[in-house]
């Protein structure tokens, strides 16, 4: 620890902060642009100057370490002066155009001009014209606003992993852009756009759209994968308008992924706002009775056993929860399913379909085996986490089977069921590996749990990594990334076939039931024949496109919801708007569904509904059902990681405008970025 | 200086010949294993003598894939420094001083002979095709000002219709003589010495 004295205040700082940060320990505000925490250090922008002792001249407070004894100054004159002298040359170039620039409200500059600068300018040169330049369909530039920070280039540099931001030229000339001006080939880099602290980089989708203080904002819970982002959601009536990240060092830190951030334009097309009625085999709206007495009417026309639900990639818990007691109550059936296609789950504890090493634990993992994945599409930001671990540590990274470029660089080895029989039967290298490594972090993906051969695969590898004393109380090598935020709350919840086999999806294979509700699934894999499907959700796409009666719904923005992420970390999503039309929270749905059937409804209040969801997440009677490892064998396959459509990946995201353009001008790119 | 532009008509292909690639391997040797970025300036360079005194994208690209590194770090590099030519220059390629003390003894009256002379506007080619000329900072030679360097050599304590002489004379592929215009002998003082006559040695 060091000693160093602030504004005559004493504070202890540890080794290797910088000044500025000891000042703001100390309680000393700095003003800053070009610094970021999560970024390295670039001392460009001179406005954090402060006074220190011995030193004729002011220092860059954050690029100069911490040292023993210092005594610094932060409000003497002289640091004013300095301040007031960057600040004059960082606005001689900077146009006066807060009124039309979308930053204006939310801008470093604006604030700190306005703490720090003085009121006049002094400049009377023509100022300097940038071009516009092009960085793709999420980022607006106005390079003349730019102040050269560089935030943008280190982000894209060290956090995003594609090198292709860059400053040109000097001095006064010195521009930022892409190489020749191509969109930027990243699922990070609309972050750009928050870290940039003037109005150089604005969000295009979000252009002329509002003012920051117009917005409504409310913290909650991201959906497009099972990372389980933390975001904050801004409205302007009941639009919403945009979604930004919020801070939470365990999970995003900083950062969300472009699909996060701008699939919200999909909460307003395609939605379904009234309910609708199959006449003639044709889609009719109707109003809620008729929908629900045509659904009734159904249900309690035919056999229990013979109705089915599946729960979508979105759901939150309560509506899983509600639906779950629908079908035990209410129907008095068991064919409620989570899965979409036929994953190998063995429930019998919790730390078997969870990513157990966590996401911050990802930092201190010394070896990463990928079977079977490819996180960046399927959890931009935990692949993030291990670009930043590769960063620091040089980690070797190993995946089975070349899934292309993930950031950083990592060895392929033969993508077959063999080398992971190998490695168990310590015959392959990776076996010493594994065994050497004190924090190893074996991740497998979904593709890899679909396998004729994931149930050898699964249970032989916990076994070995047992053995090797990989899983213990401290760390838990064993990782199952999910994609879907919805996986892991629907398992906690047990919504899964009896034994978790694969009854329910063979028996929808066949046209073995006659009535399928689908709770917001829009990925099953299946010829429609004479089911009478129930289509619970909030976009029409493909499941609502079968559909005999559509029960409009809400997305995750217009009701609050539970969900639980990769990890299994409980987290609340809080309604930030309404459901548009006539559409109705989901919970709510199949509460009147109920009432339709059974003339009672399942809960009196939502209150009711969490309180007995929470109970049962509590008491967790995973131990009443006992999971029985049914007989497996091995057999060689190849392991293949399924792509994924990452800008298409659900109905929001397919419903977005933006999501579609990006998809677009990434296919007409060339497969690899650094390849033209 | 504004911002430099990049040529419109681009080569497709660049590589090193032979020799060259015998040099580059060799000054990347210079640095340590892992480092071999470091060599991205003196690459450049080569390029540049290789390919008529200037960078097209294709070599940049090229110097890239060659010590590993993304694109825009050399575009990067190559837009930074004034004596890398991003479009292609004249087979003798005039670059005239215009700091201070070249200024204040008339280096603009050489910049408008070049412009009446060679072309309008900086770094484009004249109507042969065979010269170019660009304003560029200091050059070292304040003592001799007002000069210019012509390719490899300096012309020193230049005036408006000397210059004019001398660019006829390019324009007959005739080479002039480098050095001063006025009969100094480097920076000797002009006329007789006046300072340090007792000094043998001086």
């Amino acid at each position: 620890m060091l000693k160093l004295k602030v504004n005559d205040i004493d504070v202890e700082v540890e080794e290797g902060t910088t000044v500025l940060q000891a000042c703001e320990q100390a309680g000393a505000e700095i003003p800053r642009f070009c610094y970021h925490e999560k970024l390295s250090i670039a001392g460009n922008c001179r406005m954090c100057l402060v006074e220190m002792e011995k030193s004729p001249k002011p220092i860059a407070s954050c690029a100069m370490p911490a040292a023993e004894g210092m005594v610094l100054r932060t409000n003497t004159e002289k640091v004013k002066k300095a301040r007031k002298g960057v600040m004059e040359f960082l606005l001689a170039n900077h146009p006066l155009d807060c009124p039309v620039c979308d930053q204006g409200g939310e801008c470093d500059l604006q604030d700190q001009s306005m703490y720090y600068g003085i009121d006049k300018s002094r400049f009377k040169e023509n100022k300097r014209y940038v071009p516009e330049k092009y960085m793709g369909p999420l980022i607006k530039t106005q390079m003349t606003r730019c102040i050269h920070c560089t935030r943008c280039i280190r982000f894209a540099t060290e956090v995003a992993g594609v090198p292709e931001l860059g400053a040109i030229g000097r001095g006064e000339n010195m521009q930022i852009t892409t190489y020749l001006e191509k969109a930027m080939e990243s699922e990070l880099s609309a972050n750009v756009i928050d870290l940039c602290p003037v109005g150089a980089l604005t969000s295009k989708p979000y252009v002329f759209e509002a003012r920051p203080w117009e917005l409504k904002k409310t913290e909650t819970i991201d959906v497009m994968d099972a990372v389980g982002s933390n975001i904050r959601v801004d409205t302007y009536g009941w639009e919403v308008k945009r979604v930004l990240p919020r801070i939470n060092e365990e999970i995003n830190e900083e950062w969300i992924s472009d699909k996060t951030r701008y699939a919200c334009d999909g909460l307003k097309n395609q939605r379904l706002d009234t309910p609708y009625v199959k006449i003639n085999n044709k889609l009719k709206p109707s109003s809620w009775d008729e929908a629900f007495k045509a659904a009734s009417e159904r249900i309690s026309k035919t056999k229990s056993e013979k109705i089915a639900g599946f729960i979508g990639d979105m759901t939150n818990m309560e509506t899983t929860y509600a639906a779950k007691d629908f079908f035990e109550k209410t129907i008095k059936s068991e064919n409620l399913e989570s899965r979409y296609e036929k994953l190998y789950i063995n429930t019998n504890v919790r730390s078997n379909y969870l990513f157990n090493s966590s996401i911050e634990g990802i930092e201190k993992s010394d070896l990463i085996i990928l079977i079977g994945t490819n996180p960046r599409y399927e959890a931009t930001i935990l692949n993030s986490r291990i670009r930043k671990n590769y960063l620091k540590h040089k980690t070797e990274i190993i995946s089975l089977g070349d899934i292309g470029d993930l950031t950083y660089p990592y060895q392929v080895i033969a993508n077959n069921t063999d080398t992971i029989k190998d490695i168990i039967d310590n015959k392959h290298e990776i076996s010493e590996k594994i065994k050497k490594s004190k924090y190893p972090c074996v991740i497998f993906g979904q593709s890899v749990l679909k396998l004729k051969s994931a149930p050898y695969i699964f249970e032989e590898f916990k076994n070995y990594l047992l053995v090797n004393n990989k899983i213990s109380d401290d760390w838990n090598a064993l990782n199952i990334l999910s994609k879907n935020s919805s996986t892991v709350g629907s398992y906690d919840l047990n919504v899964l076939s009896k034994n978790s086999s694969y009854e329910i999806l063979d028996k929808l294979e066949n046209n073995n039931f006659e009535i399928l509700i689908l709770f917001g699934q829009d990925n099953l894999n299946f010829e429609k024949k004479n089911e009478f499907i129930i289509y619970i959700g909030s976009h029409g796409d493909k499941g609502a496109s079968i559909a005999d009666v559509i029960l409009p719904g809400s997305t995750y923005t217009e009701q609050d919801g539970y969900f639980t992420n990769l990890e299994g970390k409980l987290q609340k999503a809080y309604k930030a708007s309404y459901p548009p039309g006539e559409a109705k929270e989901d919970w709510q749905i199949i509460n009147e569904l109920s009432s339709f059937i059974k003339r009672k409804n399942l809960y009196k209040d939502k209150n009711q509904l969490i309180d007995s969801l929470i109970n049962y997440l509590n008491l967790n009677n995973k131990n009443e059902a006992v999971f029985e490892v049914p007989e497996y064998n091995f057999k060689s396959e190849k392991i293949i990681t399924e792509e994924i459509d990452y800008y298409h990946s659900n109905v929001i995201a397919r419903a977005s405008k933006t999501m579609s353009e990006c998809k677009n001008i990434r296919m007409s790119l060339p497969k690899t970025g650094t390849d033209n | 200086m504004a911002i430099k532009k990049i040529s419109k008509v681009q080569p497709e292909k660049f590589e090193f010949n032979k020799k060259n690639k015998e040099t580059a391997d060799s000054i990347i040797k210079n640095y340590p294993s892992g480092k071999q970025q470091s060599a991205v300036m003196a690459l450049l360079y080569l390029a540049q003598k290789q390919n008529d005194n200037w960078i097209p994208l294709s070599a940049m690209k090229y110097i890239a894939k060659y010590l590993d590194m993304p694109y825009i770090k050399v575009y990067e590099v190559a837009t930074f420094y004034s004596m890398y030519n991003l479009t292609p220059v004249g087979k003798y390629f005039f670059q005239v001083c215009t700091t201070t003390p070249c200024m204040l003894r008339g280096a603009y009256n050489l910049v408008d002979v070049c412009k009446r002379k060679i072309s309008e506007e900086e770094n484009r080619l004249s109507e042969d095709g065979k010269t170019s000329w660009l304003e560029v900072e200091c050059l070292g030679a304040c003592v001799n000002a007002p000069m210019l360097q012509l390719n490899e050599d300096y012309y020193e304590d230049l005036d408006p219709t000397k210059l004019e002489q001398i660019i006829d004379k390019i324009s007959n592929d005739e080479v002039p003589q480098p050095g001063s215009y006025r009969g100094r002998l480097s920076s000797e003082p002009e006329n007789t010495r006046k300072t340090l006559i007792g000094n043998k040695n001086a």
